[in-house]
C-alpha cells in the first residue's frame, strides 16, 4: 500500500489551516503506511527590508539522519563555521538551516566532512522536509503539524516493499530545489533507469523505487521540460504501479500508471485542491460536501497552480 | 428503522449491529464518510441504507447461494470494489462507483446510477452489475458468468478475455479487448434489457438499441498450432 498526500491553497485564508487540513488527511491514510512518513510544506515567509522592500529569500535546507544526531552540536558546529550567514531552526526530527546561496557548498561540505550521518533530506526557497519511521499520526502530533502554516504541502505515509524502512528511504524525495514527489505503488525498471541516470551524472541518496523516479523526473526538467512534459517522461519510461504527486514551489501535479493499479481521489474547491489514495482522507476538509470529487484518469497528467 | 451512526459506532460495531438485526429489519447508517466494509459478510433479508458516501468493499461478500441476501441503498458515492463477491440481494449506488464495481460477484443485482470506474465487473460470477452512465476501461475483464448493462459509454478493452458473461451497451466502446466480439441481439436479448430496464429505472436505455458483446472463444482452449511457443 502507502498513502499520498497533496494539498495546494488557492485561496490564502485557508493558508492557516494547512497543517490541520493536512492532518486529517495523513491521519486517515495511517493505516495505508504504519512505517514511516514524510511531509514537505511550502509556506512564504517573504522578509522585508525597513523600507518594506521584499529582501531575497534564504535556501531552505532541510536535514535529517537515519542515526542518532546531537543536533545543538550540529548548530553550533554550523555557526561557528558560518557564523551570522545562516540560520537554524529544529524542524522535525531534524533541523533546518537557513542559508544564502553563496554558503551553500561550504555548509554542505562542512556537513559531509563533520558529520557524515546528517543528510539533506531538501533544499528549497519556500519549501522544509521532515521525514521520520513509526506511527504517521504519532509523527505529526509529535512535531506539531497542526500548527503549520502554508501553501501548498505533498506528505506520504508508507509501507515499504522495495527497500528498507528508514528516514532516509521515505518520501518526499527532493531531488532538486523546490521539486517534490511522493509515490504509491512500485516500479520494476528502476534499477536500470538508475544506471542511465547515474552514467549521466546523477547521485543517489538512498536504494528506493521512488527516488529513481524522482531522480527522473527531475533529469526531465532540466534538459528544459515543463512539469506536464517531464511527468509524461515518467510515465513512458517507467514501468510499474504508480500514483504520483509532485510539487513545485508553484504547482501540483499528479499522475497514474496506464491501469490505474493504486488509488487517487482529487477534491477541488475554490479554496484549495487536495488529492489523495482515498476518499476518506478528503471527508474531513472543510466544505467537501460541495467540492467536485473525481478520480484521476489512467495515464492523464493533471496539474494545478497557484 | 435502526439508526447507527459509523462514527460513534466504528465499522465493526456497525457490522455487528446489522448482523443482530431480524429478517425484515431496517437500518440506517450515517456519517459513513468514506468508511471502508460497511455491510460486508450480512445474509439475512434486512434494508440498509447509508446516508452518504461509502469507501471500499461496500456490501461485499452479502447474501447467500439461493440469491436472497439484504438490500442496500448508499446514497452517495462508493470506492472499490462495491459488492465485491456479492451472493444475493441488492446494492444500489445513487452515486458514482470507483474501480473494480462487483467483482467476482456470484449472484443478486448491483445498480450504479452514476458512472463505474476501471475495471468494472472484473470476474463476474453470474451477478448482475447495471451502469447507468460510463463504464472505465477494462469493464467485464475475465468475466465467467452473468450480465452487464451500460447505460452510458464503455472505455477501453471492454471485455478482455471474457468467458461466459454478457455485456449490454448502450452508448459507445472505446474498444474491445482480447477476445470479445460484438454479436448481433437476439429477441431474447432485448427482452433481458428490457427486464433489466425496468428493474434498474434505467429508462435512458433503448432494449432494441444497445449492442451486444460476448467472448470469441479464442482464447479457451490450448490450441495445437502454438505448440512451437512452449
Amino acid at each position: 500500500m502507502c498513502g499520498v498526500v497533496g494539498l495546494l491553497i488557492r485561496d490564502p485564508s485557508f493558508e492557516p489551516q494547512l497543517g490541520s487540513m493536512l492532518v486529517s488527511m495523513i491521519g486517515a491514510l495511517d493505516e495505508r503506511g504504519p512505517d514511516s512518513s514524510g511531509i514537505a510544506v511550502y509556506a512564504d515567509d517573504q522578509r522585508r527590508g525597513p523600507t518594506g522592500t521584499s529582501l531575497p529569500r534564504p535556501l531552505k535546507i532541510s536535514l535529517g539522519s537515519d542515526a542518532p544526531v546531537d543536533w545543538q552540536h550540529v548548530g553550533e558546529t554550523l555557526s561557528l563555521r558560518l557564523g551570522a550567514a545562516i540560520g537554524l531552526q529544529p524542524f522535525g526530527a531534524g533541523m533546518v538551516v537557513e542559508a544564502s546561496e553563496s554558503v551553500e557548498d561550504e555548509l554542505l561540505l562542512t556537513i559531509a566532512t563533520s558529520f557524515p550521518q546528517v543528510r539533506v533530506l531538501g533544499t528549497g526557497r519556500t519549501l522544509r522536509v521532515l521525514k521520520d519511521t513509526g506511527r504517521p499520526t504519532e509523527t505529526c502530533a509529535r512535531y506539531g503539524v497542526a500548527g503549520w502554516d502554508g501553501y501548498l504541502a505533498v506528505a506520504h505515509t508508507r509501507m515499504a516493499t522495495e527497500s528498507a524502512v528508514t528516514v532516509l528511504h521515505s518520501h518526499p524525495f527532493v531531488p532538486t530545489r523546490d521539486l517534490c514527489v511522493v509515490h504509491n505503488g512500485s516500479f520494476s525498471n528502476y534499477a536500470t533507469v538508475r544506471r542511465f541516470l547515474m552514467a549521466n551524472g546523477v547521485r543517489f541518496d538512498s536504494d528506493n523505487d521512488s527516488e529513481v523516479a524522482a531522480r527522473y523526473l527531475a533529469h526531465r526538467l532540466g534538459l528544459g521540460d515543463d512539469l506536464e512534459e517531464a511527468t509524461r517522461w515518467v510515465t513512458k519510461e517507467m514501468d510499474g504501479f504508480f500514483t504520483l504527486v509532485i510539487s513545485t514551489a508553484h504547482e501540483m501535479s499528479v499522475v497514474r500508471d496506464p491501469f490505474a493499479c493504486k488509488p487517487a481521489v482529487v477534491a477541488e474547491t475554490e479554496g484549495y485542491v487536495a488529492v489523495a489514495s482515498e476518499y476518506r482522507a478528503l471527508a474531513e476538509l472543510p466544505g467537501i460536501a460541495t467540492a467536485t470529487v473525481f478520480e484521476p484518469q489512467p495515464e492523464e497528467v493533471y496539474t494545478w497552480s497557484r | 428503522m435502526e439508526s447507527l451512526n459509523c462514527e460513534a459506532l466504528g465499522t465493526r460495531g456497525v457490522n455487528q449491529r446489522l448482523r443482530t438485526l431480524p429478517r425484515g429489519g431496517q437500518a440506517l447508517l450515517l456519517q459513513p464518510r468514506g468508511r471502508h466494509n460497511l455491510a460486508v459478510g450480512l445474509s439475512s433479508e434486512i434494508s440498509i441504507h447509508i446516508e452518504g458516501n461509502a469507501g471500499y468493499f461496500v456490501g461485499g461478500l452479502g447474501g447467500t447461494r439461493d440469491g436472497t441476501g439484504p438490500d442496500i441503498v448508499v446514497n452517495g458515492f462508493v470506492g472499490w470494489s462495491v459488492g465485491e463477491n456479492l451472493m444475493g440481494g441488492s446494492i444500489r449506488v445513487r452515486g458514482s462507483a470507483s474501480q473494480s464495481a462487483g467483482s467476482s460477484a456470484r449472484g443478486g443485482t448491483i445498480v450504479i446510477e452514476g458512472d463505474a470506474s476501471l475495471r468494472a465487473g472484473i470476474s463476474l460470477k453470474g451477478a448482475t452489475l447495471a451502469i447507468a452512465g460510463d463504464a472505465g476501461a477494462m469493464s467485464g475483464f475475465m468475466a465467467q458468468s452473468g450480465r452487464i448493462l451500460i447505460g452510458g459509454s464503455a472505455g477501453h478493452g471492454l471485455g478482455d478475455s471474457l468467458y461466459e458473461a454478457v455485456i449490454f451497451v448502450a452508448g459507445t466502446i472505446a474498444s474491445l479487448g482480447s477476445d470479445a466480439v460484438r454479436e448481433e441481439m437476439t429477441d431474447d436479448d432485448i427482452l433481458t434489457v428490457k427486464e433489466l430496464v425496468q428493474e434498474t429505472g434505467f429508462d435512458h436505455i433503448d432494449p432494441s438499441r444497445v449492442t451486444k458483446v460476448v467472448s470469441a472463444r479464442q482464447l479457451y482452449h490450448f490450441s495445437t498450432h502454438n505448440h512451437g511457443a512452449y
